[in-house]
């Protein structure tokens, strides 16, 4: 494990294959939330705090219930041999979904019973989050690039600073918007996607940048 | 609602991505060529119509307070299928459309369906309204990734038509270019309406 790999994969995740413009994950509540300044900064810091949290423990669930390997608790528990441990990796889209739905609903409860300031800026955000596409595919994507532990939480917790970064750029262009002249039958929807067209050109930018 | 109208609203009228802006990731990210938007389409509709099937048959037996977890499992369960089947027959396809298979869990057009339609409708309609929705869904990728492949590519369907003259427009089949497009398309729709509602 070396640290100059991590920070290609936290600039890769931040900037390279931006979860918004590079990777189209996400969007629902990227046109939703960012209208206004405040509600976009609530929604980023609910969506890096769900998405670290849901890389860590989709990675362990991954590793130590689905795959048929020595990790396995099945494995550990029923002394069982390696061939006979059952393969449920097909699982893995409900478990993770399951997974995902339950943590965003105990973080919710954690929240509200600890905190109840952080509960009112941050809660209207977190149910909506169970079905950001983001936070399924950052789990999906550590499994697939095959990353260990460390990896998957750095790749969940910058993918979330660039999905703020985005958030918040994008709203502070949508306040300005609203007191433009736009032709009207691109007002609202059709406009955003277009300023994110040209915001999504910016950050092609970012794809010359070598990272080995 | 007449029954042609309930398979005809997600077509037009209705249309779930450029009416009710629902289901962007995949509209935006499998749009890149046509036969990208033909297979997630697809994949798109079977979830879509055994969600709302079996949300419609047990829409009784469902208590109201878990109900959402009730219709994650049971499209989360369509969408490993399809997965699965597609991996085993089309795997050029599945590789293609990569993460966005599995992600047609999180589509909010089929929660939202089996929410606001199956849950509340008929068999035969909920039926109806799976197939008009897939349909406006599918028509929707088709007609985005035919302009993306044709200016971005020079190709329909991965032929090449524009001769060895046409410098493509390379953006189109860059990630803004799906932006770009996409807004253009809602703006167009918009243009259209009000030139209706003038008459």
């Amino acid at each position: 494990m070396n640290f100059s790999e991590l920070l290609i994969i936290a600039l890769a995740a931040i900037f390279v294959q931006n979860f918004i413009f590079s990777r189209f994950l996400g969007l629902c509540p990227y046109l939703g939330v960012s209208k206004q300044l405040d509600s976009a900064i609530g929604m980023g810091a609910s969506v890096i705090f769900v998405m670290s949290l849901a890389s860590v423990v989709t990675w362990l669930v991954y590793n130590f219930l689905l795959i048929p390997a020595q990790s396995n608790l099945f494995y550990k528990i029923f002394n069982l041999d390696v061939e006979k441990i059952p393969d449920l990796r097909f699982l893995r889209t409900i478990a993770f979904i399951l997974v995902i739905a339950t943590l965003v609903q105990f973080v919710e409860m954690v929240v509200q019973k600890t905190s109840p300031s952080l509960y009112r800026s941050l809660g209207i955000y977190l149910p909506l989050i169970t079905t950001n596409c983001a936070i399924l595919g950052v789990s999906v994507l550590n499994i697939d690039s095959e990353y260990n532990f460390i990896e998957s939480l750095v790749q969940g917790f910058t993918a979330g600073i660039g999905f703020t970064l985005a958030l918040v750029l994008m709203a502070g262009i949508r306040i300005r918007l609203d007191m433009a002249e736009v032709p009207k039958p691109l007002k609202g929807l059709p406009i955003a996607f277009i300023t994110a067209g040209l915001m999504a050109i910016a950050f092609l930018g970012f794809s010359g940048l070598s990272l080995e | 609602m007449t029954l042609s109208g309930e398979l005809l609203k997600g077509i037009y009228k209705e249309n779930p991505v450029l009416r009710l802006a629902l289901g962007l990731c995949p509209t935006l990210a499998v749009s890149n060529s046509v036969i990208n938007g033909i297979g997630m389409g697809t994949a798109f509709t079977f979830v879509l119509l055994g969600s709302n099937i079996i949300v419609s048959l047990i829409k009784k037996g469902v208590p109201d307070k878990i109900r959402i977890p009730v219709y994650i499992v049971i499209i989360a369960s369509f969408v490993t299928i399809a997965d699965l089947f597609m991996a085993g027959f089309a795997p050029k396809l599945h590789k293609a459309l990569g993460i966005f298979v599995p992600l047609i869990v999180v589509n909010c057009i089929i929660l939202g369906r089996a929410e606001a339609f199956a849950s509340k409708n008929s068999l035969g309609r909920s039926i109806l309204d799976a197939i008009g929705m897939g349909i406006g869904f599918t028509l929707t990728l088709v007609f985005i990734g035919f302009f993306r492949e044709f200016l971005g590519d020079g190709k329909v369907l991965g032929t090449p038509v524009m001769g060895s003259s046409f410098e493509p427009v390379l953006l189109f089949i860059l990630p803004p270019g799906a932006f770009l497009s996409l807004g253009f398309l809602m703006g167009f729709l918009n243009w259209i309406d009000s030139k209706k509602v003038r008459k």
